[in-house]
Order: structure tokens, then C-alpha cells, then sequence
């Protein structure tokens, strides 16, 4: 009997000890640097609030962390778009004046692969500026990096919170560098095809609420030559 | 004893490893696609959006906003934008991705835009004329797409068909986009 109870502490200590180094495998790359961070380019910068009480709205499948807002919003609960969710955001440009609205739909992404530090979530931006036009944005997010940092860390806090300053670029593709497509509808970006970032910048999160205070940030890096007037950001 | 704990920790990793290399964390679920060949070139592909059961947020200014709560900006410059976003259906009725509508005006140039996301396949951008043609139908580029849809060109139409069965809690109408995907043709390497 007691070789039963060894062999058994010894599968929970092994497991825990992979979950162990999965988490902090030292080997997984940690994309700190924005691939967009030294483009001579002209930039797009927009901000939006990271918190989904302070979005427009956002829904989700009603049972996740982050809890839809406002709180009669239709929830997303059907079995395809249940690892669903929608946000509609107002965006503000780099003097923190109102520029727009964002419309994004973010979804898991079967790619996901732990084992690899691939939390992968397929999300795509629409994006509306008035006066200037508008733009799809297409990517694929990582989220390992957010929840070995930030999640990982406020469950085994014993207020259930993490709180710091935690930067973090979540594009991972679908271009090489790490980068999203961006293609440009109407007005004076229609036609194009650019190349963008998201990234947030997180200050508090709860295991029974999800993010509490950060701020998203679109960044787009413009043509060159079509856009040459477009004060960089 | 020992080394029966020591088995034990080298049991657990092994399990814990190929449990996590063969359960897939995401699975997600994906309704057989209802597409058709259309006549002179392309697939064609039907979605539906029952209104107001399927409409998730609607707002803009100086209009009624849904959901109650829901606080549109009111800053000017989002003055002629407004937007909706409703669950998509497929021709069997069940809902298989999430779009959204924005019309705006430019000037005097009226813009309306969609983006249509089907989790488990991709997303694509449509650019509509706002100006409804005969039969009622407004008609769409497509600009862009991603994943599965990613390369795609073609047209979107979109029309509003109200509902005549006089069914008791039937919806007032629904929304039909028909979307006709064509490949973009590759230039084969001499």
C-alpha cells in the first residue's frame, strides 16, 4: 500500500514539477522589443482602455473571467463562438484626443500549443477614423508572455491580485517579424497595405475580474511616400 | 520506497508532457460550410442576421443604443459614425461567427463597411456602397481577408428581407449577406 501512495505523490510531483518548468522554461523566446519600435517611417499611434468597463461594450461567452459590459449585452454562448469575444472601443490618438472607433473580434486560436509558450489568439481590428478612413487589422496574438507574468503570478498571490507595471507587445504574426497586416479601406488609406503592433500596458489584474486597470495601443506603420505629409506620432 | 517515488515523478512528467502534446487546449467547434459555385466563377457563401434577436450592441449618436447601459461617446468627431454588431447565421440557421456594420459619413460621401469573423475559419473586410440598388441590394468589395479567407477578393451584397409569416415571435426581419469569394490569381513562374 505505501508503494501505492509513493508512486502516486510521485505522479503529482512530477506533474507539478513539468507544469513548473513549462511555465518558467527559460528556453522560450520573450519578444520585449516592438519589431515597429526603430521604423523611420510614419507612425500610427491609438490608444484604447485595456478594462472592459471602460470599452463601449464587450461581450463574451458570459462565463469568463472578464465579465461582458454593460451588463445586458447579448453574450456570445453559441458553440462556435464561445472562445469569442467583441469589443467596440472609443480610440484616441497620441495627444490623447478622441480619433475613432475600434471594433475588435478576438478568438483562441487552435495553434495554441503550451508546450511551446503559445497561447495563440486570432483576433482582427476594424478601425474608423473619421476624416481619415478606415482600416482591418489581422493578427495573431500571444498571450503566454501576459499569463506567466501577470496570471501566474496573482493566483499564487494570497490577495488574488497582481499589481506592478507590465509591458508586453501581443502581435506574434502572421508576418515574420512578428507583425500585423494591416489593409487600409477608404479615405486616405484605401488601398494600402501596412504593417502594425498591439501592445498593452497592464497595471492591476484580480483572478475574479481579469484586468483592472490597462491600456491598450495600436501602432501603424504608415507607407513612406503615400503618406509623406502625416506627422509621425 | 524511494525508488518507487522517484518512478512516480518520472510517470508524472511523461503523462503530463503527452497529455499536453495530444489534447488540444483549443478545439474550436466548426459548423460545415454552406457554399456554392457560382456561375461564372467563384464560391458563394449565404449568412443571415435576425433583427433585433441577433443584434449584440448597436450606437451611435442621436440614435436609441442597445444594450440599455450602453453609454456611446460624445465626443464630435464621432458625429455621423455609428455602429452595429450582431451574431452571423449560416442557411441552416446557426449562428457561426460574430460581424460588425459602421456607416459614417465623409463629407458628403456616405461610407459603410463590414467585417464578417468566423472563429474556427478567418475573417473578411467588405467595402459597401451605402446606396442601395434594384432589388435592394448594397454591394461590397472585398478588401482583405485572413487565415482561410486570407487572399480572397470578390463581392459582398447585403439586403434586408422582412419577415411576412406572421409567426408569433417571429423576427422583424433579417439581414442577408451573400458573399461570392474569388481566389487572386498567382502569376506561375516561367
Amino acid at each position: 500500500m505505501k508503494y501505492l501512495f509513493a508512486l502516486l505523490a510521485g505522479l503529482l510531483a512530477g506533474a507539478a514539477l513539468f507544469a513548473l518548468g513549462v511555465i518558467y522554461n527559460p528556453f522560450l523566446d520573450k519578444q520585449e522589443l516592438s519589431p515597429l519600435a526603430v521604423t523611420d517611417a510614419p507612425t500610427l499611434v491609438l490608444t484604447y482602455p485595456g478594462v472592459a468597463s471602460e470599452s463601449i461594450a464587450y461581450t463574451n461567452d458570459g462565463e469568463s473571467r472578464t465579465q461582458p459590459y454593460p451588463e445586458k449585452v447579448l453574450q456570445l454562448w453559441e458553440q462556435t463562438i464561445r472562445q469569442t469575444s467583441a469589443t467596440a472601443t472609443l480610440l484616441r490618438d497620441g495627444r490623447n484626443q478622441a480619433a475613432g472607433i475600434g471594433i475588435k473580434f478576438s478568438s483562441a486560436a487552435d495553434e495554441t500549443r503550451l508546450l511551446s509558450g503559445r497561447a495563440l489568439v486570432n483576433s482582427i481590428w476594424y478601425v474608423y477614423l473619421p476624416g481619415r478612413g478606415g482600416l482591418f487589422v489581422e493578427e495573431t496574438e500571444n498571450y503566454w508572455d501576459f499569463l506567466r507574468d501577470i496570471v501566474v503570478p496573482g493566483y499564487r498571490s494570497s490577495s488574488n491580485t497582481w499589481a506592478g507595471t507590465w509591458i508586453g507587445n501581443m502581435t506574434a504574426g502572421p508576418g515574420a517579424l512578428g507583425t500585423a497586416k494591416v489593409t487600409g479601406g477608404s479615405g486616405e488609406f484605401k488601398g494600402m497595405e501596412m504593417l502594425g503592433v498591439e501592445s498593452l500596458s497592464v497595471r492591476a489584474w484580480k483572478v475574479d475580474g481579469g484586468t483592472v486597470a490597462a491600456e491598450g495601443r495600436l501602432l501603424i506603420e504608415l507607407p513612406r511616400n503615400e503618406l509623406a505629409d502625416v506627422p509621425a506620432e | 520506497m524511494i525508488k518507487t517515488f522517484i518512478l512516480g515523478i518520472l510517470l508524472g512528467i511523461a503523462v503530463a508532457a503527452g497529455v499536453l502534446y495530444a489534447v488540444p487546449v483549443v478545439d474550436q467547434y466548426r459548423e460545415a460550410s454552406i457554399i456554392s459555385v457560382a456561375p461564372n466563377g467563384g464560391n458563394t457563401e449565404i449568412f443571415y442576421i435576425n433583427v433585433p434577436s441577433d443584434r449584440v450592441m448597436s450606437g451611435g449618436h442621436d440614435q436609441a443604443v442597445l444594450p440599455p447601459g450602453l453609454e456611446w461617446p460624445d465626443d464630435d468627431i464621432l458625429g455621423s459614425v455609428s455602429t452595429e454588431i450582431f451574431k452571423i447565421r449560416n442557411a441552416r440557421d446557426s449562428v457561426i461567427g460574430v460581424a460588425a456594420r459602421t456607416s459614417a459619413r465623409e463629407g458628403d460621401v456616405p461610407v459603410l463597411d463590414w467585417i464578417v469573423h468566423l472563429p474556427a475559419r478567418g475573417s473578411i473586410y467588405v467595402n459597401m456602397n451605402p446606396v442601395a440598388g434594384e432589388g435592394g441590394y448594397r454591394v461590397g468589395e472585398i478588401r482583405a481577408g485572413s487565415r482561410e479567407l486570407a487572399g480572397m477578393t470578390g463581392r459582398m451584397t447585403e439586403r434586408w428581407l422582412s419577415d411576412e409569416s406572421a409567426v408569433p415571435d417571429a423576427p422583424a426581419g433579417r439581414i442577408e449577406l451573400a458573399a461570392r469569394y474569388i481566389a487572386k490569381q498567382e502569376e506561375l513562374a516561367e
